[in-house]
């Protein structure tokens, strides 16, 4: 009787008939029944379907007719031939990128970047999260959790303007109080020194606190009693935090620290653009600005397709990778 | 644990710990009450003082130069009316979408969904996707700051797990007095999604307010700008280290206080929102987490 159930939910009533006796069911009638169910099925849902279609459209128009025109990389793609017209070149662009004496500065400045921000940004929100933990009283936790989420929803030109604001040498109170102090202004807008700690305390003000949230939850899993056995056993504070709360965290931890590396390459177009300015370009200049310049700025469109298809591949082989690897360290890893 | 029992590097720690993060939310907080402050205040205040979060003159000018400066109030027009349509824009193709989804024994479901993950590892990048905008008509034109982004994968894969736990009993009762399934959408699964639209219309009206990049990418007709653009032009590229490309001439060097006004504006939708959005994103970081 269930099995029977479990067919009629999915064929409908034409194959009820049939499926009452299961012995006649040879091997041609099941072919035909999987047919007729198929066809029974999209009728039966045609109107999912039409509610399905706008969104289907959406990511074939939007998503994967660009994934396709990333052959533009291979060709030499000009506005006015068009891109059926336009010849193909191999891997010319490719073999420019790599030759061009800014390649390496652009991976210089990227990885910098990049390193910079996991070995500061990356730990940032994971201590923040293990002091939370230590808090008590609930009220006061709850108001600070309120208070740091904040800034994780304010723009990047509201980040970057509070920041020009704050930190100009032409009024702004960080430098007018450095030079009370000292009687020297910094100019940490446009010397090319105080590019990266700069980007780095913005990535930090703007994350560091809505990152805890991942790791809270994490840590919300942990049997309290254990907590309460290491006390009785005379474990200090830094000893629970030590062998309690940082093992439960650290399948996230690998989680997101593999989602990082596959975004080594990406700084975050709008926040280097927003802070980059003539005189800091020698730093500042990463491949997500680079593509953005060469490609709508001068219209170099299949040179500049080919550096992004560069990154795009890189940042999925380093995912692989490192996914590779945190398996073979007896790790979960994403997939 | 019983307080008794503490001992003294116990008490330490935890005065410790209350204090150092009671520091950090005062560095989160500090600058948007400076600002706050800075937007009311005389510009000779903000010369002469350095750091108060009171100001002690009280001045309307920043706010008035942002009433009377054209450019300004019609990108804050702009700004609002994008972010408006914008986000009615994303719910309806998010829902429309992760309903059929929910349905275990929809034909050809798990196709579509990989279709819809593989979107989230890979994409074609920045110059096919302007290019596909482009062909489309669309540069120059509001459509291209709305549909680029119509739908977040990650918000889909969320709606859906949620319309996937909703009793089926319910629809099958409704199907069986002849409701068809645009009509179940309509009468029964969305009135019981409220607060999880309501999030996700938050979070996408977020996104739109706060977006630059589309602008800056598909709108080279400044007096279509929105309100970010135009905040860049008038606290940036003032400055005199700003980048020279697209340099608006006509803004005069604007003094601090109305840059800190059209900060302030620029922030004011969103923080009168996050008592909602806060209420709800723990929540949804956690369902896409767990089941993303």
């Amino acid at each position: 009787m269930p099995r029977r159930n479990s067919i009629h939910k999915l064929g409908g009533e034409g194959v009820n008939e049939i499926a009452t006796d299961p012995g006649r069911t040879t091997g041609l009638l099941k072919a035909r029944i999987s047919k007729s169910t198929t066809m029974k099925r999209l009728k039966r849902d045609k109107w999912l379907y039409v509610l399905l279609m706008p969104g289907i459209l959406y990511f074939l128009i939007f998503k994967y007719v660009p994934m396709w025109g990333a052959a533009l990389a291979f060709k030499n793609y000009q506005p006015f031939t068009g891109f059926w017209a336009s010849e193909w070149v191999g891997f010319e662009h490719f073999r420019n990128f790599f030759q061009n004496p800014d390649f390496f500065k652009l991976l210089r400045n990227t990885l910098l970047l990049s390193l910079y921000s996991l070995a500061i940004a990356f730990p940032a929100p994971i201590i923040i999260a293990l002091m939370l933990n230590e808090v008590r009283a609930s009220l006061y936790k709850r108001t600070i959790q309120t208070l740091i989420y904040i800034p994780h929803f304010i723009s990047m030109v509201i980040v970057v303007s509070l920041t020009y604001v704050l930190f100009t040498t032409q009024g702004g109170i960080i430098n007018e109080l450095i030079f009370q102090w000292t009687g020297q202004k910094i100019d940490f807008l446009a010397d090319p020194h105080w590019f990266r700690p700069m980007i780095i305390l913005q990535n930090l003000w703007k994350d560091c606190g809505f990152g805890t949230i991942i790791f809270l939850a994490a840590i919300s899993g942990v049997d309290l009693e254990q907590y309460e056995a290491a006390h009785m056993d005379g474990a200090s504070r830094w000893r629970q935090i030590w062998h309690i709360t940082l093992p439960s965290i650290r399948s996230t931890i690998i989680v997101l620290l593999i989602l990082r590396t596959g975004d080594l390459l990406d700084n975050g177009f709008e926040h280097i653009y927003l802070m980059s300015n003539a005189l800091n370009r020698d730093v500042a200049d990463v491949f997500d600005t680079y593509v953005y310049t060469m490609g709508i700025t001068m219209g170099a469109f299949s040179y500049s397709t080919a550096v992004g298809l560069f990154k795009s591949v890189i940042g999925i082989f380093l995912i692989v990778s490192s996914n590779y690897l945190a398996k073979k360290f007896g790790q979960s890893g994403i997939y | 644990m019983p307080r008794k029992n503490r001992s003294v590097t116990e008490i330490l720690f935890d005065w410790v710990n209350y204090l150092l993060l009671g520091l950090i939310a005062c560095l989160m907080l500090l600058p948007f009450m400076y600002v706050i402050a800075g937007s009311f205040a005389s510009e000779a205040e903000l010369t002469e003082r350095a750091f108060f979060i009171i100001p002690r003159s009280f001045s309307l000018d920043g706010y008035k130069y942002i009433l009377s400066s054209n450019s300004i109030f019609h990108s804050i027009f702009v700004s609002v009316g994008v972010t408006f349509v914008g986000s009615l824009v994303n719910l309806l193709f998010t829902v429309t979408m992760a309903y059929p989804l929910a349905r275990r024994d929809l034909l050809g479901r798990n196709t579509v969904l990989n279709l819809v993950v593989f979107s989230m590892l890979f994409s074609g990048g920045l110059i096919p996707t302007y290019l596909v905008v482009k062909a489309l008509g669309l540069l120059d034109s509001y459509g291209a700051l709305i549909l680029p982004g119509a739908i977040s994968a990650f918000n889909l894969i969320i709606v859906k797990n949620f319309f996937q736990e909703l009793p089926a009993g319910l629809e099958e009762a409704a199907k069986i007095d002849g409701c068809t399934e645009i009509g179940i959408l309509w009468k029964i699964v969305l009135p019981l999604s409220k607060p999880v639209l309501a999030t996700f219309g938050l979070f996408y009206a977020v996104g739109h307010w706060n977006n630059f990049f589309s602008a800056l990418l598909y709108l080279n007709e400044s007096s279509m700008w929105p309100l970010q653009v135009i905040l860049r032009q008038i606290v940036m590229l003032s400055q005199g280290v700003g980048s020279a490309s697209q340099l608006d001439t006509t803004v005069q060097l604007p003094e601090q206080t109305i840059k800190m006004a059209v900060i302030v504006v620029g922030t004011l939708p969103i923080m009168m929102v996050y008592p909602f959005l806060q209420k709800h994103f723990a929540k949804g970081v956690l369902i896409g987490s767990v089941k993303g």
